[in-house]
């Protein structure tokens, strides 16, 4: 083909990105509006048919300088220095026209939500092709049969047939797949892949990541791949940038850095998931036991608890683990009465539980209490932090004026943070800071079990690492049990002292930790388990082939 | 708290005038030059010295009338507002919170009501009932309740699905708390935006019903009323009915331009603080 002729007379370093600064106007609440820069003279260069990991935690400036790479600055973002060479040419001296010929060209983007970036009401070959369509780098007839090579490639289920659908019609890893596909369609030289498994199943997310790994390695496309995780970054690059508030912090091989890390920002983000947690012994008689519990929606049309048992002991976490829609949260529901069993009961220190919330009495109530994993919408935004903590004071033991604000600054000094925060709204506080309010204000009620629902999933990894410090802390100090819902493995490893494999709706494994952990494994354990990242090179076809059963998502 | 600088120009103007309008209607007695049903003068007098407005349709001090006008329609419309924004607001988040058959109760028995013709409803009820001051704010306040129950209900069914009320009602609060707690405070951006139409509305309203007859009855007059008693006057060049017209349309405008600046200081559903 003629272009391949054209290729190998480019130059070989494809992206060139120097001293490259992005800056924003934020309006904070009462002051004026001013200017702050989100980038800081970040340098970068990519060669042609290689993988480049941008990792950092949010606010990091990953999404901004990836996008970048198309000229492109996203909600209001402007870039304001620095040069951006592609493809021999600053990208940003080429005027509107020169963008939209390089877009969707030259440089694609693949988007972390596959979900949110389809246009729900077209069919999916449309929206695959249009870029190649728009371009004229193709007919449509070559366009669809590039496409159903491409959705073949990355190992879709009915290649021929897929793009007939609607995007509500795949499942959320096949949608990030055909995503993967649109990007490809176009033949550019360098794909933006933003988060692309962040949103996924560990089980699904390494389907993905091995079918985009392929893709790359066959079309011999380079990529920014950015990602707050390194196991996963660790498997897909050739190097990895490390960002701190748009700023470099390491910038290297990936064996090196996973390996022998320089600088200490780095070495807390490859060791982040090291907790130390002894296993507590399973002795006693548990305070709450769930017995053949079956629940259903829709007046029992779909269940999603099969005859499910569980026991909680004093002070000690059970994890319940599995993917999504495996039932884990609605085991929560069923417990706390938000979704009352069809079946079986739930036993609180010897007497059975009222299924219905509006059943039990202020007592059980108060017993048992719920962190959610969105901390930002489990907080009303109208209250300040000390009314949110304040209430259940307030709601439960009557405490009133000093009093209770004298307990509230306590549990906010318990949750490591301090006075001044009394008076903040939920808008004013970081992720982290968020859901440790909500910790304090399930522990302000001095509960006998707080049910955790993916309490750390939407946080970045450090700041998930001090949550799950803290919830240990806590603990210890006030002897409180936690029903720990989770799909990540390494979370459970670090904090539980038993473990409940759910899978459609069953417990297919319970035990404690060690117990649960040590092979011979069931099929869906052993999948869980081999689908966990790990920060080592070449773990991805190691993991892809050991394999013994496919994962529910496909 | 509230910085005077930064009150946008539009809202200045409409600050200032409702003021003005508030004013006249608490104030009316000792700020009207002559009484409400007094003759002074020949019908229709063009605006002189003596008075400002000129007379009406018999001979009584224009300006005078405004100002007792002003008093009962803004209290007839603020009552009638408040009693349709309680009644609607309560009912439409206890729907929502509470649902079941308690909403599909509520919500079709508004529908029914919605389904007629609020003029035609008013004015049947109006002429079988004792026209007085009363009734009319509660006829007014209950019809115009439907409007807002309706936006009440969609507004707290979407707040209801929020964690943060599911987490009350696992706490074991009861619907007081998560009505007036949980939900108003997040529902009143919409809430406050529908304040200032609706209160146009039953100033209109009012307006409609005296014009027709069925609203204040003489001597007293609201403003729909002077209109009425004035359009003659348009045939011959004269003024007097526009004067009324004129401040239900100045009075329309100026609470909207304070309802728009209070929206914008409570838009902000990110946080607890108005941005300005």
């Amino acid at each position: 083909m003629a272009k391949t002729t054209t290729q190998t007379a480019k130059p070989e370093t494809l992206l060139d990105i120097r001293n490259l600064r992005i800056e924003a106007t934020v309006y904070p609440p009462g002051e004026a509006p001013k200017a702050v820069t989100l980038v800081h003279d970040v340098s970068l260069t990519l060669k042609r048919g290689k993988v480049l990991g941008l990792i950092g935690e949010s606010g990091a400036g990953k999404s901004t300088i990836g996008l970048s790479s198309m000229a492109y600055g996203r909600g209001g973002v402007r870039i304001t220095g620095g040069e951006i060479v592609l493809n021999g040419r600053d990208i940003l001296k080429v005027g509107a026209g020169g963008i939209r010929k390089l877009r969707g060209r030259e440089v694609c983007y693949v988007a972390q939500s596959a979900a949110a970036a389809f246009n729900p009401a077209h069919k999916l070959m449309d929206q695959v092709v249009e870029a190649s369509l728009l371009h004229g780098v193709a007919t449509r007839a070559e366009a669809e049969k590039r496409a159903k090579a491409l959705f073949k490639k990355l190992s879709l289920p009915n290649p021929d047939t897929i793009g007939e659908r609607y995007p509500h019609q795949v499942s959320g890893g096949q949608l990030q797949r055909v995503m993967t596909a649109m990007a490809l369609c176009s033949e550019p030289d360098l794909i933006v892949f933003d988060e692309p498994t962040t949103a996924l199943d560990v089980t699904t997310q390494i389907d993905v990541l091995a079918a985009i790994k392929d893709a790359i390695r066959d079309t011999h496309v380079a990529a920014l791949y950015i990602t707050h995780d390194l196991a996963v970054v660790a498997q897909v690059s050739d190097e990895i940038m490390v960002l701190r508030h748009g700023r470099l912090v390491e910038w290297g091989g990936t064996r090196q850095i996973i390996k022998e890390p320089r600088q200490e920002y780095t070495n807390a983000l490859v060791s982040v998931h090291e907790i130390e947690h002894h296993e507590q012994k399973a002795e006693g008689a548990p305070f709450l036991s769930v017995k053949n519990v079956t629940a259903a929606y829709g007046g029992g049309a779909v269940k999603v608890l099969k005859n499910v048992s569980v026991d909680i002991l004093p002070g000690q976490t059970l994890a319940v683990v599995g993917e999504s829609g495996s039932g884990k949260s609605t085991l929560a529901r069923a417990i706390t009465g938000l979704l009352p069993p069809e079946q079986g009961t739930v036993t609180f220190d010897g007497r059975p539980l009222a299924n219905r919330l509006a059943d039990r009495p202020k007592e059980d109530l108060r017993q048992l209490q719920m962190i959610y994993q969105m901390a930002d919408v489990a907080m009303n935004p109208r209250q300040t932090v000390g009314t949110i903590i304040g209430r259940p004071l307030e709601f439960y033991f009557g405490m009133r004026g000093a009093e209770r604000d004298r307990r509230v600054t306590q549990l906010l000094d318990e949750i490591e943070m301090g006075k001044g925060f009394a008076d903040r709204y939920p808008a004013e506080l970081s992720g982290g800071q968020k859901q440790r309010v909500c910790i304090a204000r399930a522990l302000a009620a001095k509960p006998k079990l707080i049910i955790c629902d993916e309490v750390t999933s939407a946080l970045d990894p450090l700041v998930a690492n001090g949550i799950l410090k803290l919830l240990l802390n806590l603990q210890q100090q006030e002897n409180v049990a936690y029903l720990f819902i989770t799909h990540d493995l390494a979370t459970v490893k670090s904090i539980a002292d038993s473990i409940a494999v759910m899978y459609r709706g069953e417990v297919v494994r319970y035990g404690s930790k060690s117990k649960v952990l040590t092979p011979p494994f069931d099929a869906y354990t052993d999948l869980l388990l081999s689908s966990v990242p790990e920060m080592e090179i070449g773990w991805l076809e190691k993991a892809i082939a050991g394999r013994r059963m496919e994962s529910a998502g496909n | 708290m509230l910085d005077l600088k930064r009150i946008p120009l539009g809202a200045w103007l409409g600050l200032v005038l409702t003021g003005l309008f508030l004013i006249c209607a608490i104030f009316a007695p000792w700020i009207a030059p002559h009484g409400n049903g007094e003759i002074v003068g020949d019908v229709w007098e063009p605006m002189s010295a003596a008075h400002l407005l000129g007379t009406d349709n018999l001979g009584r001090d224009l300006l005078s009338r405004m100002i007792y006008g002003a008093r009962i329609t803004i209290l007839i419309a603020v009552l009638a507002t408040a009693l349709s924004f309680s009644l609607g607001a309560i009912l439409g988040f206890t729907a929502a919170a509470v649902g079941g058959w308690f909403d599909t109760l509520v919500s079709r028995f508004v529908d029914l009501l919605m389904s007629i013709p609020t003029l035609i409803f008013g004015l049947v009820v109006l002429s079988v009932l004792p026209t007085n001051t009363l009734t009319l704010i509660l006829v007014m306040g209950i019809l115009d309740s439907t409007r807002v129950y309706r936006l009440s209900r969609a507004v707290a069914v979407d707040i209801n699905v929020m964690d943060f009320v599911e987490a009350a009602k696992l706490r074991g609060e009861g619907m007081r708390w998560i009505i007036f707690r949980e939900i108003l405070p997040n529902a009143l951006s919409p809430l406050v935006a529908e304040l200032g139409v609706r209160f146009i509305f039953a100033v209109l309203f009012l307006s409609a019903l005296s014009f027709l007859g069925l609203g204040v009855q003489p001597p007293d007059s609201d403003w729909g009323g002077m209109v009425k008693e004035n359009k003659d006057g348009i045939v011959f060049g004269i003024p007097a009915a526009l004067i009324p017209a004129a401040a239900i349309a100045v009075l329309a405008i100026s609470v909207n331009l304070v309802a728009d600046w209070v929206l914008n200081r409570t838009t902000d559903l990110k946080g607890g603080r108005g941005n300005g």
